[in-house]
């Protein structure tokens, strides 16, 4: 009859239930375990690699990240990764307000630049009021002035040999000052390929929500990416170099947050 | 399987072949995926445990969020939904770590990594979020192409008459036997239709709206889900959903003859009761 049992489910329920619970219970120390397994991980980064390729595809060189109207704008733009950075010679240019900082380009180039903050400022300009996604899952509206990467590049002159971008920041987002920690080891930086480079959105921002940068923000210059996630926007930057790999740089992955077990392509 | 059975006759089938061995495949592969995905996004959520309406974080006003704050008592956990504010210590906000109260949104026990990581995290998610999504792909090309869907799925107007019936027969934990079992009630039916048809879908368009770079080649899904913040919403939202059918649904398994459920769903074969006659109802 209908609400009889089969003779199979008078095995006891209760034990199948105790035996679910401890298959789970041990199910997740084992993802603990494969999460530190440095073959498991590379197992989980090919998916990483899968999704930059189809991205890329999907985007191609110049699909524009959506704009928004002034009225978009976060009243409080939330500030994260360094906003007070401590380091000494970061100290000395906010002092003076940035007078003797100068954006150095170099590495794989023609030229290698050095401009100053009004140089800066002289060249063509481009202004976007975009989104902001923090890989933490928040997001703010701002709006952005500076030079297109792109210009700048074009200026150095990028050598047929250079694949990647590097931005090398003034802030050491972990303790600089902890004693026996070498400050350069754990310096921010960060690298895109040159297909970002050279997308329209991509700029070198001195302006925030029209007025000069501020430190929080990453003054006197900071990065905009706008198909990728907030780690990749590098503040404080100090100098541009063009390399052919990032392998030699810190830990090796092209980026501070890179080398702390974050992916590199950042568009998701 | 046109086999017309004839109540009460003596030569009724005992065992029938209930699942499809692409069907027994494909929800293998989805259950271990949920499960993870599932854990992991609890890691991610917990790395800045607020929901919000629209494009930006309105930081003052989330719509859900889980925090914690010191007091005389020690750590207290609180979950904020829509401005009221429940106290969850023990398990959201404030939760044991390590035999250790600790801030955490969601507890140690349900997220993978354990311990908060949210680099890995989002290895694991993306990882099977991609093999959720082709062994959805296969399953859905498979399920057209073998008319699954219209044959198996989609209630006809008399079973859609029975609805009331059927809940109190389920309220009961009273289930077809003999022939009626070889067909999925009309709740079973309308349960996962919602579960491949709206909430899965659900999750895979509202968490590519998370992506930035999606965002520039489709900004359309930001129109469709009113803004970035609120497709975060909606995927937390369908993700409960999920979970919540998982929970009814593993019930449903135990309470309706588990281990006839648990070998139909592995070797495809399920006991329709029949010791030699049909129950004739």
């Amino acid at each position: 009859m209908a609400g009889d049992r089969l003779p199979s489910d008078r095995l006891d329920r209760r034990g199948l239930l105790k035996a679910l619970a401890a298959v789970g219970g041990l199910a997740v120390s084992g993802c603990d375990r494969l999460s530190n397994e440095p073959r498991f991980r590379s197992v989980l980064d090919a998916a990483n690699s899968l999704t930059y390729r189809v991205q890329r595809l999907l985007i191609g060189a110049d699909r524009l990240a959506p704009e928004y109207g002034e009225a978009d704008i976060s009243p409080a733009f939330r500030a994260n990764g360094s906003t007070d950075p401590q380091d000494e010679k970061y100290l000395d240019l906010v002092g003076n307000h940035f007078a003797d900082w100068r954006l150095k380009v170099h590495g794989l180039v023609e030229h290698e630049l050095s401009l100053s903050l009004e140089a800066l400022r002289a060249l063509p300009a481009r202004t976007q009021i975009t989104r902001h996604d923090c890989v933490e899952g928040w997001s703010c509206i701002g709006k952005w002035t500076g030079v297109p990467l792109a210009a700048i590049l074009s200026r150095a002159g990028v050598r047929p040999e250079a694949r990647f971008v590097v931005f090398h920041c003034a802030d050491t987002l972990d303790d600089g000052g902890a004693f026996g920690v070498d400050p350069e080891s754990i310096r921010y930086y960060e690298s895109i390929d040159l297909i970002d480079a050279a997308h329209p959105q991509t700029i070198l921002a001195y302006d925030m929500n029209g007025k000069p940068l501020t430190v929080p923000y990453g003054a006197p210059l900071r990065l905009r990416l706008e198909r990728q996630l907030g780690y990749k926007m590098a503040k404080y930057i100090m100098r541009i170099e063009l390399v052919q790999s990032f392998a030699h740089l810190q830990g090796g992955r092209g980026g501070y947050w890179e080398d702390r077990g974050y992916e590199w392509y950042a568009g998701i | 399987m046109a086999a017309v059975l004839t109540p009460a006759s003596p030569v009724a089938e005992r065992w029938y072949r209930r699942h499809a061995g692409l069907v027994r495949i494909t929800h293998g592969i989805n259950v271990v995926c949920f499960a993870l995905l599932l854990m992991s996004g609890l890691q991610i959520f917990n790395a800045h445990p607020a929901l919000y309406v629209g494009e930006r974080s309105d930081f003052d006003h989330p719509t859900l969020a889980i925090r914690a704050h010191q007091s005389e008592r020690g750590l207290v956990g609180e979950t904020m939904i829509l401005g009221h504010s429940f106290d969850t210590t023990g398990v959201l906000g404030a939760s044991s770590e390590d035999g250790e109260i600790s801030r955490r949104a969601f507890p140690s026990w349900i997220t993978i990594p354990s311990y908060q990581d949210l680099a890995t995290g989002r290895r694991w998610h993306f990882f099977f979020a991609w093999l959720l999504v082709l062994n959805g792909l296969i399953y859905l090309a498979w399920g057209i192409a073998s008319r699954h869907f219209g044959k198996d799925l989609l209630p006809r107007r008399v079973e859609l008459g029975h609805i009331g019936r059927e809940v109190l027969e389920h309220l009961r934990l009273r289930f077809p036997r003999g022939a009626a079992a070889k067909r999925y009630n009309v709740l079973q039916q309308l349960a996962y239709l919602l579960v491949v048809f709206v909430l899965f879908p659900l999750m895979i368009l509202t968490g590519l709206t998370m992506s930035p770079a999606i965002d520039s080649a489709v900004p359309q899904l930001l129109t469709l889900f009113g803004g970035r913040q609120t497709a975060r919403l909606i995927h937390f939202a369908a993700a409960s959903g999920l979970a919540l059918f998982v929970i009814v649904h593993l019930v449903m398994v135990l309470v309706s003859g588990v281990w006839n459920n648990l070998r139909s769903m592995v070797t495809g074969w399920y006991d329709l009761g029949n010791q030699g006659t049909t129950d004739g109802r």
